[in-house]
């Protein structure tokens, strides 16, 4: 009766660990997802922090594709925002540069950040951003517009079958609280 | 809830009974999957076909089995059970039998799935924005977009009228489409998820907010296409209806050429309204229109509102508060709310008015009026 | 292993006494009674619910409910029968016969079984009081996607997110308990292997349970972040991914389930052989099937998310992995046949639940398959056509699973046998509207009409007519299962200790009704031959 006892009180412990275990699964769930969508480029979820090193050499091949801008925002966010260049025919392994006009609309200073998304999304392991004002947040005083340069490449080994790419930045407000705190932590770097 | 009560209309009920019986014996009803006009959505029909005479086989012979058993094996036919109860060699081939069936299916179903997931070599890229509750179609090439409403009027839903043809299904301005182009989709929202669903292209694709996802389709046949959102995306979800007109090649290249002459003009008729000084009357008069049209289903035609989520206008604060502020709402929406932007949808004369019908209307007495001017420089 | 149950002290008012023995009782018997009246009682409010949509589809326009109100039902709906009528209904049902069938004197942590029971009453009441709450209850489906839910839902939603984590503590406490009771308090000489199936498929549900209830709470956890705290899991805005809240809800959802259904296969391999008066078929292969639909059920969540824009690789690998799941499900249902195949059957009223288990249950597993094969997908998806299906296998399999369970065991339970020509009535007109209100939904979704839509155009109206009487009909005839069930509490003809020729079991060498306190000396295992005359 005591062994039994015991054996309860082992399995209650071990079961109770792996539903706390789950719980802890579901939320590690968040960071394998990222890892998840990097690799396989589900969404087109380009890291909109991460800066692509410029190879030393590139090589310009002669293969053409098109590659087609967009530009959203999000709602509420009182910015106008959209792609200078709608579509450029671009060549593989060739720096090119292209920009988004921005202005704020609104009678006071509003932050924004850019959130890049690739179709087809496994292109985006091939589109690789030098320099591009999503890496940063975006702060525009009332009334103020600007040119917001992009500067990317596109890898020669771009998938044979694909013609055309897009390239979408859906532009958001970020919350004042959140500036705030950033502000902070780059005036602390 | 209180909403719901006060608005529980006793016509309802009286139309509910006398509709009652002589429902809609116009329209055959449909059974079975739409055979569509793209190579895809035929191939897809197949497909259910197949599946479902699969289902139905196997089906006849399960049942079949189980009702002669019931049949002869009751206990008054069949008075002393057998004994067996185990074979090893029986559970080998219902195991395996069935592997091959599920093989012979999921061959053409692959290779239909590679055919339509291959969004490469399109003639022409379509951007289709969904937002509560309507679509915005945008065509990358041709440089030119619009919204397209459910024309449904609300006395059809609300049983004051006899519902037309295509109840539900109709918009004021429908997408168009080439035949025999491969048109590219690229989906994506502006606050929920969405889907955009049209059964005779067999193409149904999620719009999720942030992210672009691609669909492709090529039509045979010209005509019109109707389908609806297909992902729960809160109150009027199934108030955004979808409609394609698909014409020939060179109708759809003069309908483009004409589209950018209409666009020229009526920038030309935005600048005539904004050279003009409008009376309170004029945009009071066009502004009650605007406000039916576009906010009356969230804020009620009486400016109610229903709720916290959808606030009331009638003594509202914005409405009653400074200007500045009332015309930012409207024209950016509100962050994390279902207040959308209505400058990208709205002229600057429909802004202007529906501003000052709802500082002016019920009961608010602001006599504030806002000129199509005032809007252009906010823009 | 004795267990304090009997809290009826003496010099107490009736009405105290009455509410400490069943607010305070650990014996498995009185918990399974309130879990099982629990169910009934939250069928009837879901059923409710469920008439205000149908009464709503029954022709086009708005007639009763506004689009709003339509979604709250709509949520609530699918939130209470999954959560407060199929799983308590099975957990009632484990707490009343696992213990006596496994031979055990009650369960292995009474007194947990006293609190996970207690914490749903409250879970549901604040779940239903959200209907009165300013903007009104979740409207966002019983899925809340966001950023439907995150962004957009109303206030009562964070009402919801505390319902749901105290239904989640509560079926993963009682999990942990049925687990704890199999493993440890099996009668000497049952291996795990000669365990009755119900005993084997609730195992196994238990697991599923202990392992994805979690997620969910994770998912609910993080909707509430989003909302109050700040964080961005589910919007693209602060970097997350609304698409992520569909994998991490679906990792739970697709386990869930077949939490749902597999006490019902449970039930159905005990009644088949009982009225059959045949031992189960292929016991073994019964074993291992539910095993692997378990297994196979944590890598196929992707098939509900076919049209977000997954890579191929993944729609194929999902697809691929879909089907297997027809195999050991075809399985079970060859099995049962087989069981059925030259016995010697009679038809009282659970075995009819249970026959109407296995058929449309069937049909719901075809349309199952149908639905795992991605183009076809595409047309079918978020169409009526998969309201059809899991109505077919939740409906005529899970909630029928439970009826015939409560008609197998009632006259164990109360001693009296129940009336069966009203037993058969109320089987006959639950079968005729379950077949009316969900078989022309299959027509409904191929012919495009998208669920969870408050109106629709005109070529639908005259299915969705035939569609809400049907519903009216099987909204009736369960008042006349809740008759049938008290006037069998009530008295009617004495049942025997086994109730059934057929029967196999502990349970039936009790007395009928099943004293409160049973097995508290273990019995014989197995019983011997003689103990269950054949005829």
């Amino acid at each position: 009766m005591t062994k039994n006892r015991n054996n309860q009180r082992k399995h209650t412990i071990l079961l109770s660990g792996l539903a706390v275990g789950m719980l802890g699964f579901a939320f590690a769930l968040v960071p394998l997802y990222a890892i998840f969508c990097e690799v396989t480029g589900i969404n087109g979820k380009t890291y909109a922090q991460e800066i692509d090193d410029t190879p030393a050499v590139l090589q310009v091949s002669e293969r053409e594709v098109t590659i087609q801008f967009l530009g959203q925002v999000g709602r509420g966010m009182p910015w106008e925002f959209r792609p200078m260049d709608t579509q450029l025919k671009v060549r593989l392994g060739e720096i090119n540069l292209t920009s988004y006009y921005a202005r704020n609309r609104a009678t006071q200073a509003v932050t924004g950040q850019a959130v890049p998304s690739v179709s087809p999304f496994y292109a985006s392991n091939y589109l690789h951003k030098i320099e591009c004002f999503c890496f940063t947040q975006q702060l525009l005083e009332a009334g103020e517009e600007q040119q917001m340069s992009l500067r990317f490449y596109i890898d020669e080994d771009l998938p044979e079958e694909i013609k055309t790419l897009t390239l979408s930045y859906a532009l958001f407000e970020v919350p004042e609280l959140e500036v705030a705190s950033l502000t902070l932590t780059n005036n602390l770097q | 809830m209180i909403s719901i009560t006060t608005r529980f209309r006793l016509h309802r009920c009286l139309t509910f009974f006398a509709l009652l019986g002589s429902s809609n014996m116009a329209f055959a009803a449909e059974m079975d999957m739409r055979a569509g006009v793209t190579d895809i959505s035929q191939r897809i029909l197949q497909l259910h076909h197949y599946s479902l005479a699969i289902c139905v086989v196997i089906g006849l012979l399960v049942f079949g089995t189980m009702f002669y058993s019931i049949y002869a094996h009751r206990r008054s036919k069949h008075p002393k059970p057998a004994t067996f109860h185990e074979s090893f060699r029986v559970e080998v081939i219902w195991t395996t039998v069935p592997v091959l069936i599920l093989i012979g299916l999921a061959i053409p179903a692959t290779s239909a799935l590679i055919d339509i997931e291959d969004n490469s070599d399109a003639d022409l890229t379509v951007l289709i924005t969904g937002s509560q509750w309507k679509w915005h179609y945008q065509y990358l090439e041709a440089d030119l977009g619009y919204y397209s409403n459910m024309a449904t009027p609300e006395e059809q839903i609300n049983n004051f009228e006899t519902k037309g043809r295509n109840y539900l299904l109709e918009v004021d301005r429908a997408l168009v489409l080439p035949t025999d182009k491969k048109v590219r989709f690229l989906t994506t929202a502006d606050d929920v998820i969405h889907s955009w669903w049209v059964p005779d292209f067999a193409v149904k694709q999620d719009a999720i907010p942030g992210y672009i996802n691609e669909a492709w389709t090529r039509i045979n046949t010209p005509g019109l296409y109707r389908g609806q959102c297909a992902e729960l995306c809160g109150k009027d979800h199934a108030y955004m209806p979808i409609e394609v007109e698909v014409l020939a090649e060179e109708e759809f290249d003069q309908w483009i050429v004409d589209q950018r002459l209409a666009i020229e003009l009526a920038s030309g008729q935005a600048v005539a309204d904004r050279a003009k000084t409008w009376t309170m009357a004029e945009l009071i008069d066009i502004g009650q229109q605007v406000f039916l049209d576009h906010c009356a289903t969230c804020h009620e035609a009486d400016g109610s509102g229903q709720g916290s989520t959808y606030p009331a206008l009638a003594g509202g604060e914005i409405p009653n508060g400074p200007m500045a502020a009332h015309i930012n709402q409207v024209m950016n929406g509100a962050v994390d709310t279902e207040m959308q932007a209505w400058a990208p949808q709205l002229s600057d004369l429909e802004l202007a008015s529906v501003i000052t019908y709802e500082r002016n209307a019920f009961g608010n007495t602001t006599a504030d009026i806002v000129q199509p001017i005032t809007i252009f420089e906010a823009r | 292993m004795a267990v304090t149950a009997d809290h009826n002290i003496p010099n107490r008012s009736p009405l105290m006494a009455f509410l400490s023995r069943w607010l305070l009782t650990t014996n498995h018997k009185e918990i399974g009674t309130l879990y099982m009246w629990l169910s009934f009682v939250l069928f009837f409010i879901g059923g409710a619910m469920a008439m205000v949509i149908r009464m709503e589809l029954f022709q086009p326009g708005i007639q009763f409910a506004e689009p709003l109100l339509y979604n709250q039902m709509v949520t609530l709906h699918g939130l209470i029968m999954v959560f407060g009528v199929v799983m308590p209904g099975f957990v009632g049902l484990a707490n009343w016969q696992l213990p006596m069938m496994i031979g055990a004197p009650d369960m292995a942590l009474p007194r947990l079984n006293n609190f996970s029971f207690w914490i749903l009453p409250f879970a549901f009441t604040l779940l239903i009081s959200t209907l009165f709450m300013e903007g009104g209850a979740p409207n966002f489906g019983w899925t809340f996607y966001a950023p439907l839910s995150t962004t957009y839902g109303p206030p009562s939603t964070d009402v919801f997110i505390f319902g749901v984590h105290l239904m989640g503590i509560s079926s993963v406490l009682g999990a942990i308990n049925i687990i704890v009771t199999i493993f440890n308090l099996r009668v000497k000489g049952m291996t795990l292997m000669k365990m009755p199936l119900f005993v084997w498929t609730w195992l196994i549900t238990a697991f599923l349970l202990v392992m994805v209830m979690p997620v969910l709470a994770g998912a609910v956890t993080m909707v509430l972040t989003d909302r109050h705290f700040g964080t961005s899991f589910f919007a693209a805005a602060g970097g997350g991914d609304p698409l992520l809240f569909q994998h991490v809800f679906w990792f739970f959802g697709h386990p869930e389930v077949y939490i749902l259904i597999l006490p019902g296969f449970g039930i159905a391999s005990q009644i088949i052989p009982t009225f059959a008066r045949k031992k189960l078929f292929g016991y073994h292969s019964m074993v291992y099937a539910t095993a692997s639909i378990a297994i196979l059920s944590f890598v196929v969540w992707g098939h509900h998310m076919f049209t977000t824009g997954m890579p191929l690789t993944a729609e194929l690998f999902v697809m691929y992995a879909t089907m297997l799941i027809a195999v050991p499900t075809g399985v079970k249902v060859f099995n049962w046949v087989a069981t059925m195949w030259r016995g010697s059957i009679t038809f009282e009223t659970p075995m009819l639940f249970a026959l109407g288990f296995v058929i449309l249950f069937t049909i719901g597993g075809f349309s199952g398959l149908m639905l795992a094969l991605v183009p076809a997908d595409f047309q079918y998806h978020d169409t009526f056509f998969v309201v059809a299906h899991f109505h077919y296998v939740l409906y005529p399999g899970a909630i029928f699973g439970i009826m015939s369970a409560v008609y197998y065991w009632l006259p164990k339970w109360t001693g009296n046998m129940y009336d069966e020509r009203l037993g058969k009535i109320h089987f006959w007109t639950a079968i005729i509207g379950v077949n009316m209100t969900f078989f022309p939904m299959h027509f409904l979704g191929l012919a495009g009409m998208p669920r969870r839509i408050v109106d629709y155009s005109l070529q639908f109206a005259d299915f969705n007519m035939v569609a809400s009487f049907g519903a009216g009909m099987l909204g009736l005839t369960q008042v006349l299962f809740l008759y049938i069930v008290i006037k069998t509490i009530r008295g009617g003809k004495k049942a025997t200790g086994r109730v059934w020729e057929g029967a196999e079991g502990l349970e039936w060498t009790l007395a009928s009704p099943a004293p409160l306190h049973t097995f508290e000396t273990p019995p014989k295992f197995p019983t011997p031959e003689e103990d269950y005359p054949r005829d």
